[in-house]
């Protein structure tokens, strides 16, 4: 008797652009956009200002020098700018997605916006689209200060290979936001509620910065015989931990940044001698080896951004539009 | 086909063993105005939000304008209008900011919006908050601007949840004009509303909804004749003389019964007002009101689900 869903006819991105435009529009002109921006610009000002100072004094000759603006932590505060941002992107993400879906019910615009002719594919991808594009912006206006704070006080410009690992650096930041994003509009389709939405958000950001890292090591304790007898033995324990350690997108990021960042980076794991061999410690690098390095750790992110918009789609494929 | 822009066959809703609509039939014609009435929980949203293609079928068909709303649903909603229960719109945002969103993703090239927003906020009266936010309206304005967004949309069809719920009289009489106005330049207009006297006087046709079943569907007239029995019943308010007697010898007259202090509901099978006053005044009666009753559907829809309760 119930028939089956019939296929439906007409693009799926029907009414994508206006959508994505009233978003982006939306966003950027909202005072919310203005408190995030102002938190992300006093939590990265310090590291950047304090590894500036420090890198003003290096004397030694570095290849990297102005890489070393993004990663370098002060002595004073061992907080380098990669990972403020490392707990700042998820917060700024989590403030653009949080009552994406939700605060159309409650303003009871869900029902009058897909009375005209749009899918709800339209509506979640330009929703996630506008958010995603007004962090890209907003991050990248923070990468042109940073660039352009280390041009006036260094004094010295860039080299390309710099550059391009630079902006390969925001682009991974833009893809670490889009997770977060992604999982911010989850809890908005899934709460009826902006503020459990932005609860369960949050919670889930502290639970892998505070809590997954102690869990990870505690199981990793766990499964870890308790003699160690070889270093086999040992890497591969070390490995079950690194993997774990994965499953929170802010790990991919930091290793991601790390070895694009450092072109020393070779692995994120400890070397056996035997690997060492014919390995110059502490040569850099060249960009396509870091970016063979970091792909896992790129896919991992996309991956996870997509699953998590995935699951977000779905469930709100089967919502009730009425208030 | 015949001149119906929506014909629906059978349509029913499971929520999960409860029938929200339970196999329905119901056709609009091109042009009429159309009650869905019934008390809330009836299954009247419902019915309407699969009209839009806007929540699963469980079973059978419906025929918006040629069109599946199951299967083409931009098609059905691209020519057709909807106001949904309790309008909302982007506060923050003016009412010509929140109509030209709608006709961005109405595809309307640019330079006609501007022009249709102007003069569809014209025809709703609200050409002088143009610009201002939404924020600042109050509940009779939104659903005119809902209007608004419909007449914008230059939709066939309009389709209208509880459009006066929430409104004072003098709000609900405007926008009861403007249904009307609608109607006016051809557009077919679907209401649902539990208030049922409220819009019975705009409806050309209506349906009585309960427990996600059609009980009634005609004109009021009809339904009336239908339930309260045939006649035309008219209000008597008089003192002095026996009235029930006096008026019993009225010809034509069918039924006298007491409604009120000294009032008098009678029912003939034509209007018997003049001679009724002629027999009141004549018999040295003083009479002090005399009034044609139009048939209520509230009373319509009392009268038939208690003797529906009595059947059962
Ligand atoms: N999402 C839902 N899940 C379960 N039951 C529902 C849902 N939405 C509505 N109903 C039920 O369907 C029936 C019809 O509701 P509705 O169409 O909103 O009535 P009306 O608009 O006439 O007041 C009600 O009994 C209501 O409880
Ligand atoms: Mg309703």
């Amino acid at each position: 008797m119930l028939r089956k869903p019939a296929q439906r006819e007409g693009s799926p991105f029907t009414g994508l652009s206006p959508v994505f435009m009233k978003e982006f529009a939306d966003h950027l002109s909202s005072a919310r956009m203005m408190v995030l921006m102002l938190f992300v610009l006093a939590f990265g000002a310090f590291p950047v200002a304090s590894s500036l100072q420090q890198l003003r004094t290096v004397t030694e000759q570095d290849a990297f020098l102005f890489l070393r603006i993004f990663t370098s932590a002060p002595d004073s505060l061992p907080i380098s700018f990669v990972f403020a941002l490392n707990f700042i992107i998820p917060i700024m993400a989590i403030g653009l997605g949080f009552d994406a879906v939700n605060s159309e019910f409650n303003r009871r615009t869900l029902s009058r916006v897909l009375s005209q002719p749009i899918y709800r594919d339209a509506l979640l991808l330009g929703k996630f689209l506008g958010g995603l594009a007004t962090l890209a912006v907003a991050l990248t206006a923070l990468w042109l200060i940073v660039f352009g704070a280390g041009l006036l006080l260094l004094g010295l410009p860039p080299r390309g290979v710099e550059v391009a690992r630079a902006a390969c650096f925001l682009v991974t930041a833009i893809a670490y936001g889009g997770v977060w994003l992604a999982i911010s509009l989850l809890f908005s389709v899934i709460f009826r509620s902006t503020a459990t939405s932005a609860l369960c958000s949050l919670g889930l950001w502290l639970f892998f910065f505070l809590l997954w890292p102690m869990i990870a090591s505690a199981i990793t304790l766990g499964v870890a015989p308790s003699q160690i007898r070889s270093a086999e033995e040992y890497l591969a324990i070390e490995q079950v931990g690194l993997v774990l350690a994965r499953f929170s997108p802010g790990t991919l990021f930091s290793e991601a940044v790390v070895g694009l960042l450092n072109p020393e980076t070779r692995t994120f794991a400890s070397m056996l001698p035997a690997q060492m061999r014919g390995v110059i410690q502490g040569a850099p690098l060249p960009l396509n080896q870091s970016l063979i390095l970091i792909w896992p750790q790129m896919t991992g992110l996309i991956a996870g951004m997509i699953v998590v918009f995935a699951a977000a789609y779905v469930i709100f494929q089967r919502e009730e539009v009425r208030a | 086909m015949t001149d119906n822009v929506i014909e629906v066959r059978g349509l029913l809703k499971l929520y999960g063993v409860t029938r929200a609509v339970d196999a329905i039939d119901l056709d609009i014609r091109r042009g009429e105005i159309f009650g869905l009435l019934g008390p809330n929980g009836a299954g009247k949203t419902t019915t309407i939000l699969m009209l839009l293609g806007l929540t699963e079928v469980s079973a059978g068909t419906v025929d918006v304008l040629g069109f599946d709303p199951v299967r083409q649903p931009l098609e059905v909603k691209r020519r057709v209008g909807y106001l949904p229960d309790a309008v909302g719109f982007y506060d923050h945002l003016t009412a010509r900011e929140n109509l030209r969103y709608t006709a961005r993703l109405l595809a309307i090239p640019r330079r006609d919006a501007e022009k249709r927003i102007s003069d569809a906020m014209e025809s709703v009266q609200l050409a002088d908050v143009l610009d201002k936010r939404v924020s600042t309206f109050s509940r009779g304005m939104r659903q005119r601007l809902g209007i608004a967004e419909i007449v914008m949309k230059k939709a066939e069809i309009a389709i209208l949840d509880e459009p006066t719920s929430g409104l004072d009289p003098h709000a609900t009489f405007e926008l009861l004009e403007m249904i009307r106005g609608l109607k006016k330049v051809g557009v077919a207009v679907l209401i649902s509303s539990h208030l049922l006297d409220r819009v019975q006087s705009v409806c050309d046709r209506v349906a009585l909804f309960n427990h996600g079943k059609i009980a009634l569907m005609g004109t009021v007239v009809e339904l009336a004749n239908k339930v309260l029995g045939a006649g035309h019943p008219i209000l008597v308010e008089a003192s002095g003389i026996d009235i029930a007697a006096a008026l019993r010898g009225v010809e034509g007259v069918q039924t006298v019964v007491a409604e009120g202090e000294g009032g008098w509901r009678v029912v003939a099978d034509r209007d018997v007002r003049a001679s009724v006053a002629q027999r009141i005044v004549s018999s040295g009666g003083s009479l002090t009101r005399l009034a044609d009753l139009q048939p209520s559907l509230e009373e319509v829809y009392t009268r038939y689900f208690q003797e529906q309760r009595h059947a059962a």
